[in-house]
């Protein structure tokens, strides 16, 4: 199975610009607050998990950062620098990649299709330009292959495979096209055990080859078995900020589903 | 149907995971039950009909599949990438007015009109694309929509401009000899007559083809069928990709429009309406899925034969034309169950 890409390089963290970070960034749809004052930092070779209840707003932090909205206050840095990014394109291009819950994968086009789907490699001038279909094929094989996935049928349409399958090849595809900064949201949500086991090692496993990970999940057991980082949010702010050597699992877990919430929710009743 | 049991998967990477046999595999590609469809069909009249075996009626069953299979080549990519296009049939109508009723006030060179009607013809394709993108309504709404004005637009207009429901004789104008070549001509090869649209359908098909299975775009129109916000999410243009679709259906309209101009020389304005259905249905016959993302230009041109062998096998035998519908029901009834199942097959979980 998968181990770690050994020769790349290992870059310890802490030292150097974070490769993405949000000062307080706010996010206002209307008159409702998604997200207010969070402030978050992903550097290289490290896991920042995102954690909280639905509707906490993990995917409006993804879709910021993956370019698929805009931010409404506060600044969004790559590299230092200060970006807007206006289209998953954009963001794309300064190397953040995201893995969506739905995984961004078309299920009736072949697995080799929807790994090279929308950064085709083409060759010949534009009359002809035509797709390089082997190449591709062969490159789509390998790069799972090199993930622990064999599959039997490049051509089989990804609909056919299982989730764990799935979700591997929509990771492969985002490392392979040059991804600095994985995001995965939720990526574990719909597995059973094993799968998740799956997914998870590949998690920690891009997190050693030097990429920095982005990880929203629900989950803290999941959370806590590779993160670096703990971010939690709630209803729109963020509640808890640390690094994994300040947290054990059961004050995540406790963090995340605890008295402050329950104090809320039944205050929220009353009314 | 029976056949030997294919040989066993080997070691399958996740057990859940099959490898499909050659025969599967060839089950499941989008044109294979019209393709078998077309050969029942084509036996059935051989047999039935004994003129529908001269080379005569070869030549006219190729005809008529032409006219419809150019316009279904663009409604099948269309509806590959997950859009409908209602406006089709008159489109060609208001493509050939536009030219012939241009060309007749101005009295210039039809070449003019030709093009003014190109124009005309990609603008309403693109209307209805830009439409569709920018409101997210339906294309079946907006183009449903469409259909009316256009069949409104060329009533109107033919009686107001001429004060009758045809467009003038334009036969005597400037540079209309060198159209009809181009549009309307046919040839003699090995005894049988060929219109030159059955060589331009043939073409157009071809292009599809290649363009569907080996270019970007192609990828990206199966892409954009098959899941649009997928496709968005990777950096597919997909408001690009499905406008330029419907300009496609604009642009063979606006090449079926010239040839009905140049084969009869006046144009009736009320023609076209319940000939979308026709391109929908030998696109649907040809294994394209309605709901887009499944589909080849190929299948499409196979439905397009079974419409033209059913259209005039049915003469041929001297029944009754109104069985022509029937037939055409019952095929795309048995096509679209097949699809259902392949579609079952393919994203089975």
């Amino acid at each position: 199975m998968a181990t770690q890409t050994t020769d790349a390089p290992r870059d310890d963290s802490g030292t150097g610009v974070p490769l993405v970070q949000l000062k307080d960034v706010g996010k206002y749809y209307g008159r409702i607050t998604a997200l207010e004052g969070v402030s978050l930092k992903v550097e290289q070779g490290e896991v920042t998990c995102v954690l909280g209840d639905n509707g906490a707003g993990k995917s409006t932090l993804i879709k910021i950062i993956s370019g698929r909205h805009q931010h409404d206050e506060g600044e969004l840095l790559v590299d230092g620098k200060e970006v807007r990014l206006s289209s998953p394109r954009a963001s794309l291009e300064h190397g953040i990649a995201t893995v969506y819950q739905d995984l961004a994968v078309v299920p009736l086009m072949p697995v080799w299709r929807n790994f090279f789907l929308g950064s085709e490699q083409t060759e010949g001038i534009w009359p002809i330009r035509r797709l390089k279909v082997s190449q591709m094929r062969e490159t789509a094989k390998g790069e799972l292959h090199k993930m622990g996935i064999d599959l039997p049928d490049i051509d089989a349409p990804i609909g056919s495979l299982s989730g764990g399958q799935r979700q591997c090849v929509a990771i492969a595809r985002a490392v392979y096209f040059g991804a600095r900064v994985l995001i995965l949201d939720e990526p574990t949500a719909s597995l059973g055990v094993k799968q998740s086991g799956v997914v998870l090692r590949y998690v920690a496993a891009a997190a050693k080859s030097g990429l920095g990970v982005v990880f929203i999940t629900h989950n803290p057991h999941h959370a806590h078995m590779v993160g670096d980082h703990y971010v939690l949010l709630n209803r729109g702010r963020m509640t808890l900020d640390c690094k994994d050597e300040d947290i054990t699992l059961d004050q995540l877990t406790s963090q995340m589903a605890g008295g402050d919430e329950l104090e809320t929710l039944s205050h929220e009743l009353k009314r | 149907m029976t056949q030997a049991p294919a040989k066993t998967p080997t070691a399958p990477a996740d057990e859940r995971v099959q490898r499909a046999s050659t025969l599967q595999r060839m089950l499941s590609r989008p044109e294979l039950g019209s393709l078998v469809g077309a050969i029942a069909i084509y036996i059935f009249f051989f047999l039935a009909a004994d003129s529908f075996r001269s080379t005569a009626a070869l030549s006219t069953i190729l005809y008529v599949t032409s006219t419809i299979g150019i316009m279904a080549v663009g409604v099948a990519l269309l509806m590959i990438g997950g859009e409908f296009d209602l406006s089709a049939g008159v489109a060609v109508t208001t493509s050939a007015l536009t030219a012939s009723l241009f060309a007749f006030q101005f009295s210039a060179n039809v070449w003019v009109g030709i093009l003014v009607a190109l124009a005309m013809s990609l603008a309403i394709g693109f209307l209805n694309g830009w439409l569709v993108m920018k409101t997210g309504i339906p294309s079946f709404l907006i183009t449903l929509g469409s259909f009316l004005m256009l069949q409104g637009l060329n009533l109107a207009v033919t009686k107001l401009l001429t004060g009758q429901v045809a467009s003038s004789n334009i036969s005597d104008m400037d540079g209309f000899a060198l159209a009809q070549a181009v549009f309307a001509s046919e040839f003699t090869a090995a005894g049988i007559t060929i219109r030159v649209t059955v060589i331009y359908w043939l073409l157009f098909v071809a292009l599809a083809t290649w363009m569907l299975l080996r270019t970007k775009v192609g990828n990206w129109i199966y892409a954009v069928g098959g899941d649009a916000e997928s496709a968005r999410a990777v950096g597919v243009p997909v408001g690009a990709t499905k406008i330029g679709l419907f300009m496609g259906v604009g642009f063979m309209a606006w090449f079926s429009g010239m040839h009905l101009l140049f084969r009869f020389n006046t144009v009736q304005s009320g023609e076209g309406v319940g000939n979308e259905f026709i391109f929908i249905i030998a696109a649907v016959i040809g294994g394209c899925l309605l709901t887009g993302g499944y589909g080849t230009a190929v299948g499409a041109a196979i439905g397009a034969l079974i419409y033209g062998m059913t259209n005039q096998g049915i003469v041929y035998a001297g029944w009754n034309p109104d069985w022509v519908k029937f037939f055409l029901g019952v095929m795309l009834l048995l096509a679209t169950v097949t699809n259902l199942w392949v579609r079952n097959r393919a994203s089975r979980r």
